[in-house]
């Protein structure tokens, strides 16, 4: 298969100027239809990771959705700099409510 | 719904081969549904502990970097971080999870330049806190590509959980209970015609007894 080998990060500029420092590719959007493009072409290149901070996310998890069923590229989000928001955990919890067709993991624990 | 057969022997021979079929399908698919659960209820206990680790980490990172945003000029900060003296070098393999190919990654950070700290820049000019910040996200990078592989297995893992549930449903609830009412329905009609042809043997042999006599 084919190896790709780079780490992208998509969001806003305060949440990505960090990974900067660490040699990972950084793209930072301001807008959705931005962040759209920039996931987009992402994908289409070599890029095995794509994080995207979940400020952005939320509005192209559309486009997120598309990547799912695929080994890769991974599309994963992480929290932005403006404090977490829990859609990751969200995302996490309903996937396990497809898979298991009830919530029994998270209902069990509270929500924790 | 039945399957429409013709009621007969070698109908009936065909249908039960079927069913015996059907039933160890059955049960190997339930067999590797049930190990697919497991795996994957540990995949996601995992996820869930990196998760919190990293949302933990990043928030005391992004933390970092606004207290040195404060501290220092923002162009100071962009300049600092301009020029990375790390690459992360990763390489994407597959492996397969009970059948699912799932994405594995290698990486590295390389270093370029001399190799005694991680920062891409002098002390001088910046606060410790960017130091302090970069370090932390550094720190958590490997617990990212970690997330990223076990997320990805959870997701794909949650796909195949749900396509292999619908084939063991189908079977379970469709085609089982279709290929058992089918070989009762056989079963019947070939003991309805085994009943009438005893009944018009006897009624032959009472004709005959009859005219006979």
């Amino acid at each position: 298969m084919l190896l790709m080998h780079k780490i992208a990060v998509i969001g806003d500029e305060g949440s990505i100027m960090g990974f900067r420092a660490l040699g990972v590719d950084t793209f930072a959007v301001a807008s959705p239809t931005e962040a759209a493009e920039a996931l987009r072409s992402a994908a289409r290149g070599d890029f095995a990771i794509i994080y995207v901070t979940e400020g952005v996310a939320s509005d192209i998890i559309d486009i997120i959705a598309e990547y799912s069923h695929r080994p890769l590229p991974v599309v994963l989000t992480i929290p932005d700099s403006s404090g977490k928001r829990g859609a990751a955990m969200e995302k996490i919890r309903r996937t396990v409510e497809r898979a298991l067709g009830a919530d029994i993991l998270f209902g069990k624990e509270g929500n924790a | 719904m039945e399957i429409r057969v013709s009621p007969n022997r070698m109908q009936l021979l065909v249908l039960k081969r079927r069913h015996a079929m059907a039933v160890r399908g059955h049960k190997l698919l339930k067999d590797k549904l049930d190990e697919m659960l497991r795996r994957f209820l540990e995949l996601v206990k995992r996820d869930r502990e990196l998760r919190a680790e990293i949302d933990s980490a990043l928030a005391n990172a992004f933390q970092g970097f606004l207290l040195a945003r404060a501290a220092m000029s923002s162009e100071a900060v962009d300049a600092a971080l301009m020029y990375p003296k790390e690459r992360i070098k990763l390489k994407a393999s597959q492996r397969t999870i009970m059948n699912v190919a799932v994405p594995s990654f290698e990486w590295s950070f390389e270093r370029q330049g001399d190799d005694s700290n991680i920062y891409p820049y002098g002390f001088a000019y910046t606060s410790s806190e960017l130091d302090e910040a970069i370090r932390l996200l550094s720190r958590s990078m490997s617990k990212l590509v970690e997330l990223a592989e076990v997320e990805k297995s959870v997701e794909l893992m949650a796909y195949e959980i749900e396509r292999t549930r619908r084939r063991v449903n189908a079977l379970e609830y469709v085609l089982i209970p279709n290929l058992e009412r089918t070989i009762k329905y056989v079963t019947m009609k070939l003991d309805e015609a085994e009943r009438g042809n005893l009944t018009r043997l006897m009624k032959v042999k009472e004709m005959v007894r009859e005219r006979g006599v």
